[in-house]
């Protein structure tokens, strides 16, 4: 089976039943992307699928094949940071990091889809990404700087 | 802050890039070659007896390679020596609460690992289970151990009762006269006030890697609030000296207290030596709210007497914290420092309990007991501002303590900007105007943190290209490299990218104590601040000497040690460092620094939230939320806030929506969907002020900061529920339902 990882061709060899999260995280080693929950609830496993957010958990590898899957490794091009990258960086929106590449996916689908949010939006928007340290301003504010640069 | 040039600045966190990259590594990302992986087989019961205990089947099943049990065991089958009590890591004769671990496996894959578990084969006998604080509590209740007997903290060993009982520790505390304290007030209220279980809710569960080398000497990443004690735990476990175990720090992704205890970890390196072979090890989110020791639900019983213009003259508490099945950890013990010692109260007398019962286990969680006791006695002010029609900030004002006063546990309270935390607040208040709207209401409360201090070392050398390197041992949980760089980069003169902070394992960093208590930058800045003297006396001695000075002489700034006064005689740090290791040079320059016994530097922080409560159904919406809490010194307000924040955001979910259920001691809500925290819509922004009235104690005038922002959150909310609705909450979480059923029961009385 093929999968295109961040640009990259694929085969797989783990059984189409495997998670997309177990696929990337222990057969190619794409450990960015982090499993908190493994029911969909906490948003830490989120990819890009066709460059829409999804729980990696809740995926098959199956269900995957000839999709584009881009991962936080895939984000920055080349050395240098995606912009939300940066502001979650500058704005002080990363503690312990492990809520960080799901809920900076998350925020790259919702801003390519709808480019000019008001913080209400961006709140519904990453609502399924649970943070537990930042009490959510600072990544809040980081998404709004994006979006208005 | 123009006094300091990287210190007070808002530098963005060093660790950030590797976070934003996804290249930062957790204990769950570490693969070794040949690994195996393990998994635990835990107890059905809340309580019973383990009559049979099989594992042949398990060991038999193709792709298992080792199944260990308590009697397995090499070292120490207890946990911990430096907890107050030691209890096992695998159950031997008896469990005694649902998921206890009985015994673990190591298989070549996690699905035959799962698979052998299923195997072991376990015949228990029910016991009837323990399960609430009251009833466990009365002498008539059988002890889940029968040789436990109470600890009275504070008290000598030779004080404990001829009984065994459930009660694990007591502390009791006298001031003063209590009955004449009641006699002289002209109001006396009284009320109960009950909390819930809460996890912690970090969202990496636990996970941990061991490998063993051919020599013997084993090595295990995870995830853990302090590496050294770790070292010594696992070391006595496996029956090894220390210096045979070594811990390699990894990215930890959310602690709060809940990573100080290391569920996995000795386990794992067990597997390894019996195996020969790495090992990974990794919690499900269901393991870890079943045995991921949350914090403790609590009863607290408040009275307390007040003039009519409004001076407390007496109060007597009891606070009773639900422990758990292990008498482990001890939430009493902070009850001493941290209850009442923020008012000024002549007479009082506090009886705190730490009280076993058949659920699992609980620790330590940001402000250990102090959200709990603060819940109670912050709604207890607000009643009391209430009843007299006093405005609540102005009621503490009145009788907030000051520096030289006497904590109810006895110590002379240092210099504490109780009062202008409390001013600050009120002034931003004032500034923001009254609350308008129907069905809206406003709450304050203050909420007191003593702190914590430990043991730190840490080393520096100045390098040849004028850069710095820091040697530290730390576990990073607050943001600690970054603002600890901050002082190198401060005390030499340089910017932050000429320091290289460098957290070594167990094997080559200096000691750290743990990153507990909201210690790690007010204390480790000691050692480092220090470490930092020690090689600019050396740099000093040089640069005098090349510049024709004294050296006492010289002072530090842009990478150069300059003359004071005449900036054209220099020399840079890199030409210093280069001339140190030459031919000729007095050797590299290396400084050393090391704090132990430190005073804490206590912290306030005073809340302010509005809120508006839907009337039909109950759900609180909060509107907006301000802290303003003394931090001595903000060392990178960036930073600071985000704490503040954090905690904030935690105290909403326990004040509101979460909580443990559990039936017949099982935990029914082992999911995030089940077990719901705040999302970013249940939150506002949070504003933060932060004052800043240096501490005596602490670099620059630091003071703890983690977890002050924490412990007024529970009775703010309640307080500005009542301010809504009319209506008081002494339970939590004030769900909707709850809030629907008292609003209810108000329109009936």
């Amino acid at each position: 089976m093929k999968v295109k990882i961040n640009g990259k061709e694929h085969e797989i060899v783990s059984g189409p039943g495997t998670t997309l999260v177990d696929v990337l995280r222990y057969e190619l080693r794409l450990t960015g992307t982090k499993e908190g929950c493994g029911t969909g609830s906490c948003g830490s496993c989120t990819v890009l699928v066709d460059g829409r957010a999804v729980n990696s958990c809740l995926v098959i590898v199956g269900e995957v094949e000839g999709k584009e899957i881009t991962t936080i490794e895939g984000l920055s091009r080349q050395g240098t940071l995606h912009p939300l990258q940066q502001a979650f960086i500058s704005q002080g929106a990363v503690q312990c990091g492990f809520c960080t590449p799901g809920v900076i996916l998350t925020a790259k689908a919702f801003l390519d889809s709808n480019p000019h949010p008001t913080e209400s939006q961006i709140r519904q928007a990453i609502a399924g990404n649970l943070c537990r340290c930042t009490g959510y301003d600072k990544i809040v504010r980081a998404i709004m700087s994006v979006a208005n640069s | 802050m123009a006094k300091y040039s990287v210190v007070g600045k808002r530098i963005p966190r060093i660790d950030a890039l590797s976070k934003v990259t996804g290249t930062a590594v957790y204990s769950g990302d570490i693969t070794l070659p040949g690994m195996l992986h393990g998994k635990v087989h835990r107890s059905p019961h809340a309580h019973a007896i383990i009559r049979r205990l099989d594992v042949t089947k398990a060991q038999a099943l193709e792709g298992v390679m080792a199944v260990i049990t308590a009697s397995d065991v090499p070292g120490y089958k207890i946990r911990s020596p430096l907890l107050l009590a030691e209890m096992p890591h695998l159950a031997q004769d008896k469990v005694v609460y649902a998921a206890q671990p009985v015994a673990v496996v190591a298989a070549t894959s996690v699905e035959i690992a799962e698979k052998a578990v299923g195997l072991i084969e376990v015949e228990y006998e029910e016991l009837p289970p323990v399960l609430d604080v009251l009833e466990s509590m009365k002498p008539e209740t059988p002890p889940i151990y029968p040789n436990l007997y109470t600890n009275f903290i504070a008290r000598p060993p030779s004080d404990k009762d001829s009984k065994p009982s459930n009660i694990a520790y007591h502390i009791s505390i006298n001031r003063g006269d209590l009955e004449a304290g009641f006699r002289e007030a002209d109001l006396i209220l009284e009320n109960t006030f009950r909390t819930q279980t809460v996890h912690h809710g970090y969202l990496e569960p636990f996970a941990a890697v061991a490998s063993v080398d051919i020599g013997g000497k084993v090595t295990i990443w995870t995830q853990s609030q302090g590496v050294f004690i770790a070292r010594q735990m696992i070391a006595e476990f496996l029956g090894l000296l220390p210096n045979r175990v070594n811990l390699v720090p990894v990215e930890i992704g959310g602690a709060f207290g809940g990573k100080s205890y290391l569920p996995l970890a000795p386990l794992c390196a067990l597997l390894a030596m019996k195996t020969g072979r790495p090992v990974r090890m990794e919690m499900s989110r269901d393991e870890v709210l079943r045995d991921g020791r949350p914090a403790p639900g609590s009863v607290t019983t408040i009275k307390m007497g007040v003039t009519k213009k409004g001076y407390i003259t007496a109060a007597s508490a009891s606070f009773i914290y639900d422990a758990g099945a292990f008498p482990e950890m001890s939430h009493t013990m902070f009850v001493r420092g941290n209850t009442f010692s923020q008012y000024k109260i002549p007479n009082i007398k506090i009886e705190a309990f730490d009280v076993l019962t058949n659920t699992v286990p609980v620790t330590f969680y940001r402000a250990p007991s102090t959200p709990q006791s603060h819940f109670a006695i912050e709604s207890q002010m607000d009643l009391v501002s209430r009843a007299l029609g006093m405005d609540p900030l102005q009621l503490r004002i009145q009788n907030t303590t000051a520096e030289g006063d006497i904590t109810p546990s006895g110590e002379i309270l240092p210099r504490v900007g109780f009062k202008e935390t409390l001013e600050r607040m009120a002034e931003y208040l004032k500034q923001k105007g009254s609350l308008q709207g129907k069905n809206r209401g406003r709450g304050v409360a203050s909420g007191f943190w003593h702190g914590a201090a430990g043991s730190w070392g840490a080393y520096v050398q100045v390098n040849t290209d004028g850069s710095v390197t820091l040697v530290i041992g730390v576990t990073d949980v607050s943001g600690s490299r970054t603002s600890i760089a901050q002082i190198v980069a401060e005390e030499f003169g340089i910017p932050m990218e000429a320091v290289s902070l460098v957290v070594g394992d167990t094997d080559t960093a200096p000691w750290a104590s743990p990153s507990v208590g909201s210690q790690t930058i007010y204390s480790l800045s000691h050692a480092v601040y220090r470490a930092c003297q020690d090689a600019k006396d050396q740099l000093r001695h040089m640069a005098a000497l090349r510049l024709g000075v004294e050296a006492s002489e010289i002072e530090f700034a842009k990478g150069l040690a300059t003359v004071k006064g005449d900036t054209e005689k220099s020399v840079s740090l890199g030409s210093l460092a280069r001339y140190s290791v030459s031919f000729r040079g007095p050797g590299p320059i290396v400084g050393r620094g090391s704090i132990g016994g430190l005073p804490p530097a206590p912290s306030v922080a005073v809340h302010a939230v509005d809120v508006e409560v839907d009337k039909e159904t109950g759900k609180v919406k909060v509107l907006s939320y301000a802290v303003a809490q003394d931090v001595g010194l903000a060392i990178n307000p960036l930073s600071i806030e985000g704490q503040i924040q954090g905690a904030v955001t935690q105290g909403i979910g326990w004040a509101l929506m979460e909580g443990y259920q559990f039936d017949r001691g099982k935990v029914q809500n082992t999911t995030l969907l089940d077990y719901r925290m705040p999302t970013a819509t249940d939150v506002p922004m949070i504003d933060t002020l932060l004052v800043e009235v240096g501490s005596s104690t602490g670099i620059y005038g630091l003071r703890h900061v983690g977890e002050p922002p924490m412990v007024a959150t529970l009775a703010a909310i309640a307080n500005a529920i009542h301010s809504a609705t009319g209506v008081r909450l002494k339970t939590l979480p004030m769900t909707p339902e709850a809030i629907l059923k008292s609003i209810k029961k108000q329109g009936k009385s």
